[in-house]
């Protein structure tokens, strides 16, 4: 069964549709890539998976539950983590700090307001685990904002592995990112895949077409083609259209 | 801001310090030409200024017309007085439990709104509890005010202290002071207070971590009205009457501008730098000239513009730079040495 699905997704912003019909099956462990072009409605779809954007008609269902209508906080709570393509982070706390908000047990005990963080080691324990498999524990102890790009990006991925997901959701993870960035984003999503499953929006399409096990091509606020890599690579309509340049 | 080496005490030198400086108040402050009643203003206005600061400074949350809360209290004060008992603890109870009561009644319309939306709304409220206030004559005295509240003597069981004397009336409020201020300081660095400064950086992100961000908005919200009914309350048994300015746009402001000076939004005792800086002005400059708000005024405008961050603020940075200094001296030395 699939981990999170999608089913006749249907989105309108007043008179303008931005996603028609939007089938979509992700199984548990898969990384699945989308693509397409600028406003082809990815990171609407994005949304509406996060619960950002409520659809106007249509099923998201992660392991059989139809989470379509429920709030942002809810979902994630389900286990659904999410980077942003405009990096959200906290910028004044620092690379610990962020990650640690971020864990299920900081969570738990969000309305504690008797025990000072300070005096809890199991966060800083906790946090400095995930920041160690970004590679970011020297940088603990640095406010987020002053980071370099390409960790404040690391830094994102971070806060949302700490959230324990079920499914991770990246928007654009290479965006504004060097080759040397993008290079080493993709190690790390290497050693991630399997183990969580990951629905990744990128514009990079040998990044995408290298990790990905299936990918969607979403034009038109449909998808017009799916396959593997591979697949993709052979399909018509991706060899016509600019995508399947870089493919 | 990333938390501080001393957020894991409950009580840490820095109050002390300030605690012993207050507590040395009546001793001195005839000396220098002022009057017992200021220092009993101070604290007051500063219990209720860390209680909006959690509002403004810690959840990021622009409340501009918290003088509602502040006078709920103070009405509650002198009507449980009238009409429940008249006991200290069940007034002041009474005080925070109303101001508390009408947080949550407005935080309920205001929670899920953020913003220019959210700061419209809480002036909307605020109007509406002071137009109570003026209009429910038969309850709150109208314009003249609820007049003729008394001090009840602060009752411990095996002893009870008179409040009617303003050095004891100082102490007694000395004392919920110092009890808000580390209450408020363990908040501050608690989970709750953390989430809390998350939600100021990014409403988005902290809702996509998983927290219900419109019930920590409206916990929050009702947390610091409840305290600033409290100051409400205290400041009705000082001024021995209620009125309705204190619920006033205007009065809101104030609370504002004191926050904002102190340096609210970068320090924990930032709000009360404002508030002494504010009330010090205004014995000090106000015994000069009439016009002392206009020169406050160009002061906070100045601050705004200049140093934002306010008077904490600065003195924070200079204190930054004066410790990057040394460290830059220190390896100075120790490279000459090893060279």
């Amino acid at each position: 069964m699939a981990l999170i699905e999608a089913e006749g997704v249907h989105v309108r912003f007043g008179d303008r549709v931005v996603l028609e019909q939007i089938d979509l099956s992700v199984p548990e462990g898969e990384l699945h890539g989308i693509m397409g072009p600028n406003g082809a409605g990815k990171t609407t779809f994005f949304n509406v998976l996060t619960g950002r954007v409520r659809p106007s008609r249509g099923r998201v269902r992660l392991d059989g539950e139809d989470v379509a209508r429920l709030s942002p906080h809810a979902i994630a709570k389900k286990g659904v983590a999410r980077s942003f393509q405009i990096m959200t982070l906290f910028d004044e706390f620092t690379a610990r700090e962020n990650v640690m908000v971020a864990l299920p047990s900081f969570r738990a005990r969000g309305f504690d307001a008797r025990r000072a963080v300070a005096n809890d080691a199991t966060f800083a324990r906790e946090a400095d685990e995930v920041l160690a498999s970004v590679g970011l524990i020297e940088k603990r102890a640095v406010t987020a904002k002053q980071l370099p790009y390409g960790e404040r990006r690391a830094l994102e991925i971070a806060v949302a592995l700490a959230q324990r997901p079920r499914v991770l959701c990246l928007d654009e993870p290479t965006s504004g990112l060097g080759s040397d960035g993008t290079q080493r984003l993709a190690e790390l999503i290497g050693r991630l895949k399997g183990n969580v499953t990951i629905v990744a929006v990128e514009h990079d399409m040998s990044f995408l077409f290298s990790l990905s096990d299936r990918i969607s091509v979403i034009q038109w606020g449909q998808v017009v083609a799916r396959g593997t890599p591979r697949e993709l690579q052979e399909n018509e309509w991706v060899k016509r259209s600019n995508l399947g340049r870089f493919a | 801001m990333p938390a501080r080496p001393d957020a894991g005490r409950l009580v840490t030198p820095a109050m002390i310090g300030l605690w012993l400086v207050l507590a040395s108040v009546p001793l001195w402050i005839g000396k220098v030409g002022l009057y017992p009643y200021i220092g009993v203003e101070i604290l007051i206005w500063s219990i209720y200024a860390l209680a909006f600061n959690l509002v403004l400074g810690t959840a990021g949350l622009p409340s501009f017309g918290h003088g509602a809360y502040f006078g709920v209290g103070a009405y509650a004060f002198g009507l449980a007085q009238f009409h429940l008992a008249y006991n200290l603890w069940i007034c002041l109870g009474v005080a925070l439990m109303t101001a508390g009561l009408a947080g949550l009644i407005v935080g309920l319309f205001i929670s899920h709104r953020r913003g220019i939306y959210f700061a419209f709304l809480t002036i909307a409220f605020g109007q509406i509890f002071w137009t109570i206030a003026i209009k429910a004559y038969g309850i709150t005295g109208g314009e003249d005010g609820l007049l003729r509240i008394a001090r009840p003597p602060a009752d411990l069981g095996i002893v009870a202290f008179d409040l009617r004397d303003n050095v004891a009336l100082y102490y007694f409020v000395l004392a919920l002071f110092v009890v808000v201020v580390v209450a408020l300081w363990r908040l501050v660095h608690s989970p709750y207070g953390r989430v809390l400064s998350a939600i100021r950086q990014s409403e988005t992100r902290a809702a996509h971590l998983g927290y219900p961000v419109w019930l920590y908005k409206l916990s929050v919200f009702v947390l610091s009205s409840a305290l600033s009914g409290l100051a409400g309350g205290l400041f009705a048994m000082a001024q021995l009457s209620a009125f309705p300015d204190v619920m006033s746009l205007n009065q809101s402001g104030l609370i504002v501008m004191m926050t904002l000076i102190g340096g609210g939004l970068v320090s924990f005792w930032g709000p009360v730098v404002g508030v002494v800086v504010f009330l010090a002005a205004r014995d000090l400059i106000g015994a000069v000239t009439n016009a002392w708000m206009l020169y406050f005024g160009l002061l906070f405008m100045a601050l705004v513009l200049f140093r934002p961050e306010g008077i904490a603020g600065m003195v924070k940075s200079v204190l930054e730079r004066r410790a990057l200094r040394a460290q830059g001296g220190a390896a100075l030395r120790l490279l000459f040495r090893s060279g």
